[in-house]
């Protein structure tokens, strides 16, 4: 149990110094590779509420897919690589007053409602099986909604980005 | 461990997200943002489902996942689409609606 606090605390560390990186930096090769850093930080999540599935997902389609598709839209907007003087808007006061008063108010939200409940840890572990069985019996139709969805979105960014 | 501490990392991500949404200029880093408020409501999911002894909460992170993807390659879509035809993707300039 306080390992897993201790490890609990060291990735949350880093997961949140990396959020406020990324959104903070003026360099957008950098918010790309500290998105990274979140992202595996939250696959480590994963692993730690017992999701092994999701955290092998998360970096398969994340840190593998995704990011790829970040650093070649990154490179045909031909973003300058290096600081770049003006990556916040003029309106970035109101941004910061709005999340923080959506931060808070959740923060305070849920302290109010789930105080110290302790996770429940004698609870059944899911395996990798027991989330296909789920997928491919009681959610059937959302995943073949998501798999017809995959292919409109596939399509849909050919037709948007081809030139002719 | 607690359940707020999964829900309270949660919360501080999506509040960071939304502030690198409504703040940054690059069309690239407003998707960027917008793929952490995703992460961090599929931790809630997954840290709701341990609890309550369901697998659903997997299951339902992983169609978020896949619901991401789809979202960021329509998304960089349509930013190279913007900066195709006015050479720019700084949000802030796209105010043709404005009267």
């Amino acid at each position: 149990m306080v390992a897993q606090n201790i490890a609990f605390g060291i990735i949350a560390a880093i997961t949140v110094a990396a959020a406020l990186g990324m959104v903070t930096t003026r360099n957008i090769v950098h918010a790309a590779l500290l998105l990274v850093a979140v992202l595996g930080g939250l696959a480590a999540n994963y692993v730690l509420l017992t999701a092994e599935f999701i955290a092998t997902t998360q970096v398969l389609v994340y840190i593998g897919a995704v990011m790829v598709l970040f650093l070649f839209g990154i490179m045909l907007t031909r973003a300058p690589i290096g600081r770049i003087p003006q990556m916040t808007g003029a309106t970035w006061p109101v941004a910061a007053l709005s999340a923080l008063a959506l931060g808070g108010i959740t923060v305070y939200a849920l302290i109010d409602r789930f105080g110290a409940d302790s996770l429940a840890t004698d609870n059944t572990v899911f395996r990798t099986a027991d989330v296909s069985d789920s997928v491919f019996s009681q959610y059937i139709i959302p995943f073949e909604a998501v798999s017809v969805l995959l292919l409109a979105a596939l399509i849909g960014a050919v037709v948007l980005a081809r030139r002719d | 461990m607690l359940l707020n501490q999964f829900l309270l990392l949660g919360a501080l991500l999506f509040a960071v997200g939304v502030y690198g949404v409504l703040a940054r200029r690059n069309g690239v880093m407003v998707l960027m943002s917008i793929e952490l408020m995703l992460n961090a409501v599929n931790l809630n999911l997954v840290a709701f489902g341990l609890q309550h002894d369901v697998v659903s909460g997997q299951v339902f992170a992983l169609f978020i996942i896949a619901v991401a993807a789809a979202e960021v390659g329509v998304g960089l879509a349509i930013v190279l689409l913007l900066y195709r035809n006015r050479k720019s993707i700084a949000v802030d300039e796209f105010d043709l609606m404005k009267g």
